[in-house]
């Protein structure tokens, strides 16, 4: 069996950094040691095809003692889908871990309110929060009635429609529930 | 005819995905098409049973490509039993999920994903069932593993993140040295053909052979959790929703089994490793057990016995004789049929008593007699108490055991060691799990506060002990899935003597690769 020393070295290094960089703590880096490892594979299965050859497609005049292996560039091209499927679950997963840790310990457990007491509370106070906010607007709509300021105007319109999410969004979820 | 059965087994879950996710807002209609996808595949895998065990084998090339160019699916005995029970706990599980409704228990999930993502889950298993050769081995592994890391992070909970990303990055690791070995077997061999390989294997230098049999190894071992392997199923596994915990413990680690099984009859059948597999089959067992015995969460407990009894099955392949194989076959049956329903049975535990704690469990025998005895079956029978389908299991193991010893008088010792602690792993099952019943079946609820025991002295708590609100409900269709999955393990007691003489003929072709060979090529191996 002949095989290229560049492909030989190539796939050496990639083994290596991508098991050095698989070994970090952050998720990111382990899925860029993993890309690395995977196409270490890869040109490891295509190390294996042996000798290169015409490309692996029987037709007229072509000798099938000429071509490559085709069964390595197969598994190659099967092994590749595969890891950009994983490789799209793990930027997902790697998104939400990083998304729970900016919510804290609390995580994004936000929408449970109405499951039990504790909760219901919480989601209370959430109401009495905005209703203050409110108020607080309100006044200054009334403090400033004389003159017209079109920057409060785009502000009240953005807590109206934040509003009116919060309380669409609570008048749907018993819905969903059903 | 019959050959246009076997793709139907993977095609049918798939198809059945695609249409559940098309029907993503008609919750109805995703069940109704799931429950048909699986119950179609659970018939067909029992006609190829019926089929294959009356002695006409079963092998197809797909596409058009024959072996061992294209992709082969080889149906024999070993694989039909796999299918069907495995068919069947995945039927039974997916009744158990509907009724849970665990689609949308949490609403940041988007309802359609579960369905689709448990017949992905299937197509795969069924998949690597009847895989003819390395490579497809391999798609059928990552479908399964890819629907698997969906499920075990549903919902998408800091917890469920935190396990799942153990999980997931275990896997790959798996996966990657199994494509590195398949990456090597054809550079060797220039086949990934599983018949050919057993022809062509036996001619390679045998420091070669011991490599590529390690290799595959390290990557099945990963997957069917054996000791020092199996570090990562007690943290990942009791995290999932119960219905997927319970597919997962009972069919997820059996599918590494499977491949070990074929590894070593098939691919290296005269390459021995069996004294390693002696060790590790034992360690494995005795690792397991007394992890169990630490742990006061009723999943993680199941997780750590479930680690334990895969060390039965590493140590019947080890024997690897035709005693030996039986047995190991039936208890796999056993295991898969066993885990599952106790799985089951906690999930129903915890929406009733609120907890999975055996320090917050108290009274539930008297609030739900029913429920006690869908978890004392399975209980009593994975700690092997006659008659049960474990005791029977184990039994066979240890007179395989047995027998192998007076053959082989050089490793007679260490059979019998293994034999040892197969029978001390058996009674610590039996105590953990008669532990907890004793605590939350037996206690009187008025016990609970302040209870002191010397059993409940050495138990730790799960590292992050989820609150579970007791719900009370427990709609039917679960309790009767449970029911169904408990039954199906009496009925493998009840008929052991015909389950054991179809593992018996199953184990037949296992002991003689020639009969796989001819299998796939009937006029001899190119």
């Amino acid at each position: 069996m002949t095989a290229s020393l560049t492909l030989v070295v190539l796939m050496a290094v990639m083994f290596g950094a991508g098991i050095t960089i698989m070994l970090e703590r952050s998720l990111t880096r382990v899925l860029i040691g993993f890309l690395l490892v995977g196409n270490a594979v890869n040109v490891l299965i295509y190390l294996m095809s042996g000798a290169p050859g015409l490309a692996p497609i029987l037709g007229e005049g072509v000798d099938a003692d000429e071509i490559s292996d085709p069964l390595p560039q197969v598994f190659v091209l099967t092994a590749i889908v595969i890891n950009l499927g994983i490789t799209a679950f793990m930027l997902a997963l790697i998104y939400r871990s990083w998304w729970l840790a900016q919510l804290g310990a609390k995580g994004d457990l936000i929408d449970d309110e109405d499951e039990d007491l504790h909760d219901a509370e919480e989601a209370a106070d959430l109401f009495r929060i905005s209703a203050a906010d409110d108020a607080a607007v309100q006044e200054l709509i009334e403090a400033s009635d004389e003159e017209y300021d079109r920057a409060l105007d785009d502000e009240l319109e953005l807590e109206a429609s934040a509003r009116d999410d919060l309380e669409a969004g609570s008048a749907e979820r018993p819905e969903a529930d059903r | 005819m019959t050959a246009a059965l076997v793709p139907l087994v993977v095609l049918l879950p798939l198809l059945g995905a695609a249409s559940a996710l098309i029907l993503g807002r008609h919750r109805r209609a995703q069940v109704v098409v799931s429950v048909v996808a699986l119950a179609a595949v659970a018939v067909i895998a029992a006609v190829l049973l019926a089929i294959v065990d009356g002695g006409e084998p079963v092998a197809v090339t797909v596409g058009a490509w024959p072996a061992p160019y294209g992709i082969v699916l080889v149906v024999d005995r070993l694989s039909a039993i796999m299918l069907l029970v495995s068919a069947i706990v995945l039927l039974v599980v997916l009744v158990y999920a509907v009724g849970q409704g665990v689609a949308d228990r949490h609403r940041e999930t988007p309802v359609s994903i579960f369905h689709p993502s448990y017949l992905i889950l299937s197509a795969g298993v069924f998949n690597a069932f009847i895989a003819g050769d390395l490579f497809n081995l391999y798609v059928g592994f990552e479908i399964l593993l890819s629907a698997s890391y969906v499920l075990l992070t549903l919902g998408g909970t800091g917890e469920r993140i935190r396990a799942g990303v153990t999980y997931i990055i275990v896997s790959l690791v798996s996966s990657l040295f199994f494509l590195s070995a398949i990456a090597l077997v054809y550079g060797a061999t220039g086949t990934a053909n599983l018949a050919q390989l057993s022809v062509r294997i036996g001619e390679l230098p045998d420091q070669v052979q011991l490599v590529l049999h390690l290799l595959l190894l390290i990557a099945f071992g990963i997957k069917a959790a054996v000791f020092p392997l199996s570090f990562w199923l007690p943290d990942s596994y009791p995290t999932a929703p119960a219905p997927v915990t319970a597919v997962f413990a009972g069919l997820l680690t059996k599918v590494g089994v499977y491949a070990i099984i074929r590894t070593e009859t098939l691919i290296f059948a005269d390459h021995d490793l069996s004294v390693l597999l002696l060790v590790v089959g034992g360690l494995t067992m005795l690792i397991g057990i007394l992890g169990a015995l630490t742990q006061a969460d009723i999943k993680r407990l199941l997780s750590f016995t479930l680690v334990s009894h895969i060390g039965y099955m590493i140590f019947g392949i080890a024997l690897g004789t035709q005693l030996g194989m039986t047995a190991t076959i039936y208890y796999v049956v056993h295991h898969i049929t066993v885990q599952t329903s106790l799985f089951l049975t906690t999930g129903l535990i915890e929406r009733f008593g609120g907890a999975t704690s055996i320090n917050r469990l108290a009274g539930l025998l008297k609030a739900s007699p029913f429920l006690a005895i869908l978890f004392f079956i399975p209980a009593l029978n994975l700690g092997g108490i006659p008659p049960f389908s474990g005791f029977l299991g184990k039994t066979g193991l240890f007179l395989a055991g047995g027998e192998q010893a007076a053959a082989d008088p050089e490793t007679a010792w260490l059979v019998w060691a293994v034999i040892a602690a197969g029978a001390i792993t058996s009674l610590i099952t039996l105590y953990a799990l008669t532990r907890f019943w004793n605590m939350a079946f037996w206690r009187g609820r008025d016990e609970l506060e302040g209870y002191e025991s010397v059993l409940l002295g050495s138990v730790v708590e799960a590292p992050e002990g989820a609150t579970v609100t007791a719900t009370k409900s427990t709609p039917t269709l679960m309790v009767a899935a449970t029911t169904v999955l408990v039954v199906v393990t009496v009925l493998l007691t009840v008929f052991a003597g015909p389950i054991f003489g179809l593992a018996d003929r199953a184990a037949s072709n296992l002991t003689d690769p020639a009969v796989y060979v001819s299998l796939v090529f009937p006029g001899g191996a190119p």
